[in-house]
This record gives C-alpha cells, structure tokens and sequence, in this order.
C-alpha cells in the first residue's frame, strides 16, 4: 500500500510542523484552518523554546529532541524567524535549596543546568533584584517568534507542493476523506491539530479526546533600550506549569523581544474560553516582574494579550493514531510548550504514520493512554 | 512659571503642554526613530499616534502634546 | 457632558471620565465648559481598562508614573470616547511639519500655535474647512484645501435638507471666500518632500477613485491632512460592545448590544458636535432610566449624507511607494507589509505578527485600517475581523509600577 494523502486540521504551529515534516517525508499534504493561517494559540503567546522549566519525563525528552532540531529546521525552510539562543537564566529569592535540587534532577536527565551565584547572576543581569539567593544557567533556552515561525514551516509546505486553504472548517470524516464547510476533502489519513479546539474537532471526527484550555496573558512593555538580556524566570515557574488548579497562578517570565519590548508572561487559569480582561491578573504579572527587575517599574505597558494552551489531563502532549477511526491521528495538547515541542512533535507524528523508527519513544504520548479518551 | 527643556531655562504660560513650548521654540521634531533614526514631531496632537514622546523630569516615553507643563518640570528630548 | 447632563437631571449619580485637564472634548477645545453642578468631573483620568461596568482610571498628569488609581463601579456607562483624524499614507507623510488636521486644530484653538507659515491642508470631508479658518487666525497662509472628492455632491442629496447644517457649512465656504483660502476639488497631497522636514508637496489632480492624474509641486513649511475620522473603540470592544459597519451598534436610545453600556458620539458614527451632542443627551437619559424627548432622525439623515459624499477611495494606494511607511511606530514599509500577505498572512495577528504592522505604542491607531485595506487588496481572502483592530484590553499605557499597585475594587469613602 501506497502512502495516504493526508489533511492537516489546524494551521498552528503544531500542524505547520506536521504539515512540514509529512511534506519532507513525500506526502501530499493539504492543512485546513477554519480562520487565516497562524493565527490561533501559536499568535496568542510567546516563543520560548525551554529545557528549564521542564522535570526529568517525557516532556522533557521531546523538548530536548525538539531543541535539537529547530535550528536544522529553520535552516531548512529558510526564513528569519528572530531565533536567538538566549539562554535561560531561573532565580530564587527564597530557600535556595529547592531550586539547586530541581536543577542536579535535570542536569542527570542530559540539560545543561549550570548553578551560579547571585553576583554571576547580576554579571549576567545587571538589573535583576539584589534579593536574589541563588540561579541556574541554562544556556539551551532559546526564543523565536511564533508566528515567523509557523508562517515559515507553511510556507515551505506550500513551496513543495502542498495546498493550504485557510477560510475551511473540518466538520466530520469518512471513508472518502473529510468533510468542510467548502465540501469532501478526499484524504487517506487526518490530523487533528487543533490546539485547544482539538476537544471539539475530535469529537465532530468521530472519536472524543479530552483536551481543554487553560487561559494565558502576557503583558507587552513600550520598546525601551535592552536592559534583559536572558528570558529570566523566577522559580516558582515550575510549580505552575505541572499543576492542574483552576486559580490563577503566575510565575514571572521576563524577556526582551528583538524590537526592543519587554515581554511579561505569564498566567494560567481555567476559564474556558472567556476571553475578558481580569485586572487581577495582569496586577500580579506586573507586580511579580517589577519584583524581579525594579528598574522596568516606571516601563509603560502599552499591551495585554493571550490566547488558551491546549493541555491533557495529565499535561502531556497527546501525539498518534486513534485507535477508534482508522486513519485519524492527534498532535495536541501542547499547553505551554507548542511552539518548543513542534519540530520533534511533527517528526515523530510523520515517522508513525510513515512507519518510520520514531526518533523519540512514541509510549507516553499515545493517544489511548489513561484519561485521554474522552 | 519656570521649566526647563534640555537643560536650558525657559519661561512658560499655564496651560501649556509640552509640545506647544518645544513649537513656540521652533523645534518641531525632538525625537527620532528607534530603526531608520527618523526625526519626528507632534503627528496627530491628541495623544493617539505616539510620535511626540519626550522624557519629563526623567521618566521616558510621555506624550508631549498630552502633558501639560507645571512649574520645574525639566524636559528632555533625544 | 450632553450625556452626563441629561442623566443627572434625570436624577441619577453621575461621573464624568474624562482623559483631558478641561471638560469638552475635542470640539470645545480652548472654550471653557460647564456641567450640571451635581455631576462629579474627574478631570485627567484616563480609564485604561473595563471589566464589565467596572472603570479602572488613573488620574493624574498625562503619562506620569505617579497618577493615583481609582475603581468605579456603575450600574450603566455611558461611552462617548469620540474620534480621531484618519490619514491615508503617501511618501513622505512621516516627515516631520505633516500633521494630522486634527493636530492643526488643536494646536491652533488650544494653544494658539500656528503648525507653518505656508501650509497647505488636504484630505476629505467637511472638516477641513474650520481647520483652515483657524490656521488663518492663529497667522498661519493657506495656500489652499484639497479635497479629494468633488466636495459638492451632498448640497444635490435629497436627505441632506438640515438648515442649520447647511447654514454652518455655507459660513465655512463663505469664510474661505473671505480669507482668500482656494477650495482646490478633486485634489489631494499625494507625497511630502524634505530631508528633516516638509520643504514642498507634490499635489495632483485626481480621477475619481483617487488615482492620480497629474500632479505639480509646490513649497510649503507645513501640510495638515485628514481623511474622515477613525472612531475610538477600545473601550467599546473591551465592553463587548457589537459593531456596525466600524462603529458602535446602538439603538434609538444610544444602547448598546451590551447591557448597561451606552455609546454616543463620534464612536456610533461620524456626525460632528451637535449631532454627539444630542446622542449623548439621549444615552444619558436613557442610562439613568429616563428618556429623552430629542429626535436623532434628522441630524443622522444629514451625517450619512455627509459621509456618502467623502468617502476614502481606494486609489490612495497607488500614491504609495515600497519605502513608505505604513505602520509609523514600528516603520514598517509597504514592501514589507506586501512580503507578509505573499505568505497569506491574512488575519489581524498574523498580519501584525508577521510585518509588525500595528504593533507599536500607538497600537495600530494610526495604521490599523490603512494596512488591513492595503492587505486585502492583494490577498485572495482577507479575514479582518473589524473588533480585532480596536482590541487593546489596556486602552491607555500604564506604567508597570502604577499596574502592579493598582487597586481592585471602588474604595469607599473615608
Ligand atoms: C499566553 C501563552 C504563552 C505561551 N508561551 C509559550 C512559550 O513561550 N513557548 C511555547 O513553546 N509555548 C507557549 N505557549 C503555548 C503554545 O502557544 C501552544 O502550545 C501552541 O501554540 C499550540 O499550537 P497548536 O498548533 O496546537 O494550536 P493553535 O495554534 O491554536 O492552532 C490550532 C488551529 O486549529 C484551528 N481550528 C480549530 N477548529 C478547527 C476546525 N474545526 N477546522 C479547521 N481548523 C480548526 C484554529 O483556527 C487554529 O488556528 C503559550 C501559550 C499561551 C496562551
Ligand atoms: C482633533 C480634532 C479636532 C476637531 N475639531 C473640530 C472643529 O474645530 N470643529 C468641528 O466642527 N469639529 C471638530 N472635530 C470633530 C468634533 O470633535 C466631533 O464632532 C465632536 O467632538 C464629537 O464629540 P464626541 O463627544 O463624540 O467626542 P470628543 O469630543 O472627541 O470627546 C471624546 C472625549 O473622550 C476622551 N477619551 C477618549 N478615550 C478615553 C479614555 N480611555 N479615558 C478617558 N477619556 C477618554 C477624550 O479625551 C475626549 O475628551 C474635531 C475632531 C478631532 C479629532
Ligand atoms: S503606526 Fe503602526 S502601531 Fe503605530
């Protein structure tokens, strides 16, 4: 048998990386979004690609395999998409402790998780608040801008050959492919890649996962002169990112964009899709970054932004075939790692549905995993 | 009243805001641009272009043609 | 002041928000105001954000860190935010001595400084006309008003019978007459010259969807331009408020599709002073449960006349060269924003995400619509969505301190 034709459902980063990865691999491939392309959760967010903020896991494994592969990627499809590998830079002002743990833990898994002192820490960053106790240096932290980077994934998809039709709205699949608002798109296999969406998507293709939202904001500063050099994080980041309370919980991201803004991120809350401004929030955004860099305290905010990070019950990506429908595949439930985790998240989606060896171990991120199937 | 633009003394009328002084004095652009170093001015004098920032008694980034000058005030254009 | 009059009368509580140090707005400006002396003024307050019908204000020096922070909550808002000049771009429209005509006004009524000595004033629509009367006073010479329509079709518009309108715009045409300003029609300012600042324009003669015909230069030390207005919504599209055709959906009480929000003013359409006056005074009565006996239908009839005989014809973009500015914050060129739509960035985001078109200080005030017109023009499916240009859920900047100690809810008084 013949390799399928394949639909991408989502032009997000995760399906442009998919799209990008089957096109490599020979497949023609068409991505259908309801809206325009690039313009979901991967423009509703920051481009950090992380190993920090990651424990010892699986999670952690993709994000490695994926920070591996972005550069390669991104010379490959040949855009400028303001890569910079910054690195990371993760204070304590408490017990310093706790974070020179979290750190020896990673460092065993293969991250480069340097523990330096608060004067390196202030060499590094001159700005940062004297109460710092202790940090880690992690020099793999790299940024890119999300949506450069998608458009540049979609844009080599395109340039080999496949269709993208933004505008088209997946409402179901069959035998004979899947069926849009503009008619049957005839198709082997599908891929759902519909972010936060992909709950919904999945149950209109016929076989439910649980994938819900979980609300970010980030606040944007004026351009100023460049006075943050890292992404620098304070280091209860961790706790957020691997806990599943509905309350809000901010931990400080701060980091300068290549136009001269500050960006600050950024909250999680569980909201559903509401979308309206919560002043709380965006206090404690502010008052955590002005703690961290005192100095950004007269910096005017000129932006509030976010969009709704895709997450799993169990917070790791959601990445293969379902078993229910023959030809259905899922690459979601990214949360706060999309834009990181794309490129090994394409390559592994495309090396299964190939029937390739998969570069990283396809186990933990299988679609018929506990509490996933809704 | 008193203030002074750039380090030099000048006297003003209440009423006043930031971009009407630097006009009165001929200058109508005090600023430039963060990429091609442009010069630029006041543009749409009601606060909503931002072209016309200036720095008032050392805090960046406001809008000359919204502040109004009160006596002291020390600006500084870049 | 028309809306918080009307609801004060009608016996209700009444705040009045306003971002500038005198009451007025734009209209009034170096014209002293009064209201109703039961209405509370809060003068430089600048409402940066809305939840719900809850107003966080800062009030204060414009842009000072060290405004103070107050919290209002309201049983119904009135918004009435008005409008700010629209200006299509042209080579050259960055250099410094190119203002807005808004600008020109203001400067001139508030602070009686005239922008130049030769100016010329260019664009669209009725309001060019007091702008030259009061550059004339402030000492300015115009040497002459563009108006890239032919500027006469509404006086042959069967709605546009309103005397008092018409009276207005005669004495406006009288006065040009008298000041010796020529009305030039179908004319605009199609690029401005100079290295540091305007020194001359390039003005054409235009076809009627505003392509050029021929052109001639001429010297000057300023250029005052305007086409139409551009409403000011973020405090709307924050409410949640639906949009119609770019402005603020309302009923015949000035409602809005949210309840308890009301919108009056140049942000349901634009209509000038008297007309936003008369809105405001329906909204506000409206919003304090009573209702006015004012008629809306005639004045709007005559606005959309007015508006029908100024439209902004697409042939501007054939004025503009690959090294102009679109966006002026982030100085994003018309080539650059032609390399994004090549990758079909066709949404607001991806738009902005990909040329960094609207992403400045100003927010996309300034060049929002212009680039999303630019944008379709060349893109098979363009997915503007109206609300996505007017979302800034911070409607003013803040200073990261004056946020992180912002209060949460209305303090009570001591
Ligand atoms: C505030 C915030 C900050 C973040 N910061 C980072 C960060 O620094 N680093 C990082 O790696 N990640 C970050 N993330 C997470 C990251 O943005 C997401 O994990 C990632 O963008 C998810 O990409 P996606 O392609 O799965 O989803 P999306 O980008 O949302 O794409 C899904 C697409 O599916 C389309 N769609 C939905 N339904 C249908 C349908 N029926 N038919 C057709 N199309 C449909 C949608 O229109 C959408 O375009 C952040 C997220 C937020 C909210
Ligand atoms: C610069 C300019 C000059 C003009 N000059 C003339 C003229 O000379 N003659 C003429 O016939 N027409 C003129 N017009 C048109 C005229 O102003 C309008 O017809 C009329 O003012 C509309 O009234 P309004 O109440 O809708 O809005 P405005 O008069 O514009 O009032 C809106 C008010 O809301 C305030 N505001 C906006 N956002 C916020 C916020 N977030 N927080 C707090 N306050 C806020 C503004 O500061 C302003 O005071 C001018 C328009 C502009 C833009
Ligand atoms: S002109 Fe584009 S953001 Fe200000």
């Amino acid at each position: 048998m013949g390799l399928p034709d394949v639909v991408v459902v989502g032009a997000g980063v995760i399906g442009a990386a998919c799209a990008e990865a089957l096109s490599a691999a020979g497949l023609r491939v068409t991505v259908l979004d309801r809206g325009p392309l690039a313009a979901g959760t991967s423009a509703a967010g920051e481009g950090n690609v992380l190993v920090s903020d990651k424990e010892p896991g699986p999670e952690l494994d993709l994000a490695l395999a994926s920070l591996a592969r972005w550069p390669e990627l991104l010379d490959r499809v040949g855009h400028d998409v303001e890569w910079d590998p910054k690195g990371g830079l993760v204070v304590a002002t408490g017990d310093p402790s706790l974070l020179a743990g979290f750190a020896a833990h990673q460092r065993a898994a293969g991250v480069d998780a340097r523990l330096i002192g608060p004067a390196e820490a202030f060499e590094r960053e001159p700005q940062l608040t004297r109460r710092v106790t202790t940090a880690v240096h992690y020099p793999q932290d790299a940024q890119l801008q999300p949506v450069l980077a998608t458009t540049a994934l979609l844009d080599a998809v395109r340039k080999r050959g496949g269709v993208l039709r933004p505008g088209v709205t997946a409402l179901g699949f069959g035998p004979d492919g899947v069926r849009t608002s503009d008619g049957v798109v005839p198709c082997g296999a599908v891929v759902n890649a519909c972010g936060p969406w992909s709950g919904a998507v999945s149950r209109a293709l016929g076989a439910p996962i649980d994938i819900q939202p979980r609300r970010g904001m980030v606040l944007v500063t004026a351009p100023m002169p460049h006075t943050v050099r890292h992404k620098v994080y304070d280091a209860d980041y961790v706790g957020a990112v691997a806990s599943g309370d509905a309350d809000l919980q901010t931990s400080t991201v701060v980091e300068s964009t290549a136009a001269g803004t500050v960006l600050i991120g950024s909250s999680r809350e569980r909201v559903g899709f509401d979308e309206s401004i919560r002043v709380r929030v965006l206090r404690e955004l502010a008052r955590k970054a002005v703690a961290l860099f005192p100095g950004l305290a007269d910096v005017p905010v000129m932006r509030a932004y976010g969009g709704f990070r895709p997450y799993a019950p169990d917070h790791l990506p959601v990445i293969g075939a379902d078993p229910r429908v023959p030809g259905l595949w899922h690459a979601t439930g990214h949360e706060g790692a999309g834009i990181g985790l794309a490129p090994a998240t394409g390559a592994l989606l495309a090396e299964l549905l190939t029937g390739a060896r998969p570069h990283v171990d396809p186990q933990p991120f299988r679609v018929d995993r506990p509490g996933v199937l809704a | 009243m008193k203030v002074t633009i750039d380090g030099v003394e000048h006297t003003v009328e209440p009423g006043q805001t930031v971009a009407g002084a630097l006009l009165r004095l001929g200058r109508i652009s005090w600023r430039t641009t963060r990429n091609a170093d442009r010069p630029r001015g006041v543009f749409c004098g009601i606060g909503v272009c931002f072209d016309c920032l200036v720095e008032v008694n050392g805090v960046p980034d406001v809008r000359a043609c919204q502040r109004l000058l009160v006596d002291g005030d020390a600006v500084g254009t870049s | 002041m028309a809306a918080a009059n009307a609801a004060a009368r009608a016996g209700a509580e009444v705040v009045l928000v306003d971002g500038e140090p005198t009451l007025g707005g734009q209209y009034y400006r170096g014209t002293p105001q009064r209201v109703d002396p039961a209405v509370e003024h809060l003068a430089e307050s600048a409402v940066w954000a809305m939840e719900g019908l809850r107003l966080h204000i800062r009030t204060g020096a414009a842009d000072s860190p060290h405004r103070t922070g107050t919290v209002v909550d309201a049983d119904a808002v009135v918004l009435a935010t008005g409008a700010h000049d629209r200006v299509v771009p042209f080579p050259g429209w960055d250099l410094p001595g190119v203002y807005t005509a808004g600008a020109a006004q203001t400067l001139a009524k508030s602070q009686g400084i005239a922008v130049g000595a030769r100016v010329v004033v260019s664009g669209t629509g009725p309001f060019l006309l007091p702008v030259a009367e009061s550059l004339v006073k402030v000492g300015a010479r115009v040497l002459g008003v563009c108006e890239a329509n032919s500027g006469t079709g509404w006086l042959r518009h069967p709605r546009a019978a309103n005397p008092g309108k018409m009276a207005e715009l005669a004495h406006y045409a009288g006065m040009l007459l008298k000041l010796r300003v020529p009305l030039w029609r179908k004319t605009a300012v199609v690029a401005a010259h100079g290295t540091d600042r305007v020194t001359a324009v390039t003005i054409a003669r235009l076809n009627p969807d505003w392509t050029i015909r021929a052109t001639r230069r001429i010297e000057v030390d300023a250029v005052c331009v305007g086409h139409g207005f551009t409403p000011r919504l973020e405090l709307a599209v924050a409410a949640g408020c639906a949009l119609k055709d770019g402005f603020v959906a309302v009923d015949e009480r000035g409602a809005t599709s949210v309840p308890g929000v009301y919108a009056a003013g140049e942000i349901t359409g634009i209509g000038g002073a008297d007309l936003a006056a008369a809105e405001g005074e329906v909204a506000g009565a409206a919003a304090a449960g009573s209702e006015s006996t004012k008629s809306l239908t005639g004045a709007r009839r005559f606005a959309a006349a007015l508006a029908d005989a100024h439209p902004i014809k697409p042939g501007w973009q054939t004025w503009l060269t690959p090294e102009t500015l679109v966006c002026r914050c982030e100085e994003v060129t018309y080539q650059a924003l032609c390399a994004a739509t090549d990758l079909d960035a066709a949404g607001v985001r991806t738009l902005k995400l990909t040329s960094r078109v609207g992403l400045g200080l100003c927010q996309g005030r300034m060049c929002g619509r212009n680039a999303t017109e630019l944008a379709a023009t060349r893109l098979d499916q363009a997915f503007f969505d109206e609300a996505a240009l007017h979302r800034r859920p911070i409607a003013t900047p803040i200073r990261l301190s004056e946020l992180a100690e912002t209060p949460l809810e209305p303090q009570e008084d001591p």
